[in-house]
C-alpha cells in the first residue's frame, strides 16, 4: 500500500506497528472497568436507583472481559508465546503486570457474579429438569442454601468484592493509560495525565454502554425503562464526561501554552492528520453535542416526557461511545502518525478491511461480547420487571 | 587542545587521522575484510552465528563511534548490514541521513531507502550552505527504555554492553519499538519478532568487527572495547569532543558521535 509521507521520517517509523487492535484493547477494557464501577455504585455506595441495572452492569463487565484479551492475542507476533508474560515476567516493564492484574480481576468478577446470581442459579436448578437442571446444578457448585441468613452472608461478600473491585478496575484501566503515558520516547503519549484520562473516559464509555444495553434490553423484553435509573445514569455520565473532556482539553492546552518543542509536532498533528478524528469527532460530535444533550436531561429532566429523556440519553450515550473510541484511536494511531525524528508525518492511516488486524477482525472481536451477553441473559436474566 | 596540536581544528578530520594513518587503517580494514571472507568460506555453515567458546563477556565492553565529518554517504554500511544480517526490505538496522542547511539555517533531511544506495548529487547553484551525512544505528543505550519495557525479558543487555533480542522468547508485542526514541527497532515481518542492530554480535564474539565498520571506506564508523586500554577508541573518547543523540532523554547511548550538528536528533 502506498503511504503518503511528508518531511523526514526515520525509515523504520514508516510502519504503524500498533494497529487497530491496540485501539480496540483499551476501548474494551474501558467498557469492562466502566460497567463494573456502575455495578459498584449500587452494591457499595447504595445507589438504590441503579438497582435495575446493577446486575446488567456486572454481566456486561464479565462478558467484555474475555473480549479485552482478543485484540492483544491477535496483535502479537507470537501469540503462542503469550503466556511468557506470566511465566517469565520482566518486572521493569509496565506491560508485565497485565497478566496478573487481568487474571486477578477476572477471578474477582467471576466470584462477584456467582454471589450476585446465586439465588437465581439455585432457583433455576431446582425448578428445571434434565440437562438444564444439570447445567444449573453445575453453576450452583453444590451450594443450595438460600435462607435469609445465607443470602445475608452473600450480600456481605458481594459488598467486599465490589469494594475491592473499584480499585482493581481503576488499576486495570489506569494501567492501560500508564502503558502509553510512561513512554518518554513519544511526546504525544508521555504525560502523567494519561492514566487519569484513560480512567475517566473508561467510566464514560462504561456508563454509556450500559444506558444503550439497558434501553435495548428493556425494549426486547417489553420492560418499561426505569425513570430513576436512566436519570441517575445520565447524571453520572454527564459528570464523568465533563471530567474526562476537561482533562483531555487541559492536556492539549498545557502543551500548547508551554510552546514546548513537542507542540510543533503535536499542534500540526491535531490540525492536520487528526483534524477529523480529534477536533470533529472527539471534541465536537462526541464531546460538545452529548454535553448539551445530557445537560438538557440533567437540568430539565423533571419536566421531560419519558420518551424524550430516553431518546436524548440514548443519543448522548451512542455519541459518547464514539467519542471514547475516537479518543483511543487518536492516542494510539495519532502517536504513530509522526516520526520520532520530529521532522515527518504519515498523512493517513486506513486499516485494511480483511487484514489480520483490520476492520473486519475488529468488528468480529467487538461483536463477541454482545453474543456472550445475549447468552448470559438467556442463562441468567439480568433485567426483570420486578426490580422496582 | 588536541585538535590544535594536530593542526586540524575544524578541518573535517575529526578523529585526528592523518593521511598516513588513514591508509594504514584502510589496509588493516581490507585485511580484516579479506580474512573475514576467507574465514567465512572455511567455517562450516552456522558457525558464523555461534559465540567463540573462549570469548569472555566480562572482559569486554563495546562502544561505537561515528565521525559524521568523515562519512561520504556511500551507503556501503547499510548494504553490508542487510547482507550480513538478512534484514528484510523496508526495514533498517542501520541507515544514513543527509542534512542540507540553507542560508537561513533551515534543515532539509532525507534518507532515500535508508541511504542504502547512496544519494543523488546536490545540484550546483542551490542555496545549500552546509551539508553532511549522519549514519544511524541502535545506540545500545546503557539505560535503555527498550529492555525496560519488554514484558517477557526477551530484550536484554549483555554483560559486554550489547542490546539484543531473544527471538525465541519474544512475543512480538511491539512495545520496545514504541519505546525506542531513535527509531532503531522494528517488527521483522518474516520472524514476527522485534529486530534491531546487534553490533554483529556473532562477529564481535569471534574477534571480528561489525560488517558496517569493516566495510566503511573512510573509517567513519569505529567499534571499540572500553575494557581494552590499548583500543584507540578510548583515546578518542577521552580527548575529543563527542556527543550522543538526544542526551536529554538520559538513555546513555553507547554510540558516540564526533562532529554532530545540533539539528540531528
Amino acid at each position: 500500500m502506498f503511504t503518503e509521507l511528508t518531511g523526514y521520517l526515520f525509515p523504520n517509523d514508516v510502519h504503524i506497528s500498533w494497529s487497530l487492535m491496540i485501539v480496540m484493547y483499551p476501548y474494551i477494557t474501558g467498557l469492562v472497568a466502566g460497567a463494573f464501577i456502575v455495578s459498584s455504585l449500587y452494591h457499595v455506595f447504595n445507589r438504590d436507583e441503579l438497582k435495575p441495572v446493577g446486575r446488567l452492569a456486572l454481566a456486561t463487565s464479565l462478558c467484555f472481559l474475555p473480549a479485552a484479551m482478543l485484540p492483544l492475542l491477535n496483535h502479537l507476533g507470537h501469540p503462542e508465546n503469550a503466556l511468557n508474560i506470566i511465566v517469565t515476567p520482566n518486572f521493569t516493564s509496565a506491560m508485565a503486570g497485565f497478566g496478573f492484574l487481568f487474571s486477578a480481576y477476572f477471578i474477582l468478577v467471576v466470584l462477584e457474579v456467582w454471589f450476585v446470581f446465586r439465588a437465581d442459579i439455585v432457583r433455576l436448578a431446582t425448578e428445571s429438569r434434565g440437562l438444564k437442571q444439570r447445567f444449573y446444578s453445575l453453576l450452583a457448585l453444590g451450594v443450595y442454601d438460600v435462607s435469609e441468613a445465607a443470602l445475608a452472608i452473600d450480600r456481605r461478600f458481594i459488598r467486599v468484592l465490589a469494594a475491592l473491585g473499584i480499585p482493581m478496575a481503576c488499576l486495570l484501566h489506569g494501567y492501560v493509560g500508564f502503558l502509553f503515558g510512561a513512554l518518554k520516547a513519544n511526546p504525544w503519549w508521555s504525560t502523567p495525565l494519561m492514566p487519569v484520562i484513560f480512567l475517566f473516559s473508561a467510566v464514560v464509555s462504561g456508563i454509556a454502554m450500559l444506558i444503550v444495553l439497558y434501553q435495548i434490553g428493556c425494549r426486547f423484553k417489553g420492560i418499561e425503562v426505569d425513570r430513576e435509573a436512566i436519570s441517575s445514569m445520565a447524571r453520572w455520565l454527564w459528570l464523568f464526561m465533563i471530567m474526562s473532556l476537561t482533562l483531555e482539553i487541559l492536556e492539549i492546552m498545557t502543551l500548547s501554552y508551554e510552546r514546548a518543542e513537542e507542540w510543533e509536532v503535536i499542534g500540526h498533528l491535531l490540525t492536520h492528520q487528526l483534524s477529523i478524528s480529534f477536533i470533529s469527532v472527539q471534541m465536537v460530535i462526541g464531546g460538545l453535542i452529548p454535553f448539551i444533550l445530557l445537560m438538557l436531561v440533567v437540568t430539565m429532566g423533571g419536566v421531560m416526557h419519558d420518551k424524550i429523556r430516553n431518546t436524548l440519553t440514548l443519543s448522548a450515550s451512542l455519541l459518547l461511545l464514539l467519542q471514547v473510541l475516537s479518543m483511543r484511536w487518536n492516542v494510539v494511531i495519532g502517536g504513530q502518525m509522526f516520526s520520532k525524528s520530529m521532522r515527518g508525518f504519515r498523512e493517513t492511516y486506513v486499516p485494511g478491511l480483511y487484514e489480520k488486524e483490520g476492520v473486519l477482525a475488529a468488528v468480529a472481536i467487538f461483536v463477541f461480547p454482545f453474543l456472550l451477553l445475549t447468552f448470559f441473559e438467556k442463562v441468567l436474566p439480568t433485567l426483570k420487571k420486578s426490580d422496582r | 587542545m588536541q585538535d590544535k596540536k594536530n593542526g586540524c581544528d575544524g578541518c573535517g578530520d575529526g578523529l585526528g587521522l592523518t593521511r598516513r594513518t588513514f591508509l594504514k587503517h584502510l589496509t588493516t580494514v581490507s585485511a580484516v575484510v579479506a580474512s573475514g571472507a576467507v574465514i567465512g568460506l572455511i567455517l562450516p555453515e552456522g558457525a558464523a552465528g555461534a559465540v567463540d567458546s573462549t570469548y569472555d563477556w566480562t572482559r569486554h565492553r563495546w562502544v561505537y563511534l561515528i565521525d559524521t565529518r568523515a562519512c561520504i554517504g556511500c551507503g556501503s554500511c547499510a548494504r553490508a548490514c542487510r547482507a550480513e544480517n538478512d534484514v528484510p526490505e523496508g526495514n533498517y538496522r542501520t541507515w544514513i541521513e543527509r542534512y542540507r542547511m540553507n542560508a537561513e539555517g533551515e534543515a532539509h533531511v532525507d534518507s532515500p531507502q535508508g541511504g542504502e544506495f547512496g544519494f543523488e548529487r546536490i545540484k550546483a547553484g542551490g542555496d545549500v550552505r552546509k551539508a553532511f551525512f549522519v549514519p544511524k544505528l541502535c545506540n545500545h543505550c546503557a539505560a535503555t527504555p527498550c529492555t525496560q519495557v519488554c514484558p517477557v525479558g526477551a530484550s536484554y543487555t549483555t554483560r559486554d554492553g550489547v542490546v539484543l533480542v531473544d527471538k525465541e522468547h519474544c512475543i512480538g508485542c511491539g512495545y520496545c519499538v514504541q519505546a525506542c526514541p531513535y527509531g532503531s527497532r522494528f517488527i521483522n515481518e518474516e520472524t514476527h519478532t522485534a529486530d534491531k542492530c546487534t553490533w554483529c554480535y556473532h562477529r564481535l564474539t569471534n574477534g571480528r568487527k561489525t560488517a558496517c565498520v569493516d566495510i566503511c571506506p573512510v573509517g567513519a564508523r569505529i567499534i571499540g572495547d572500553r575494557e581494552n586500554p590499548d583500543d584507540p577508541i578510548n583515546e578518542i573518547i577521552a580527548t575529543q569532543r563527542i556527543h550522543v543523540l538526544q542526551p536529554e532523554l538520559l538513555t546513555k547511548p553507547q554510540c558516540y558521535y564526533s562532529g554532530l550538528d545540533m539539528e540531528v536528533r
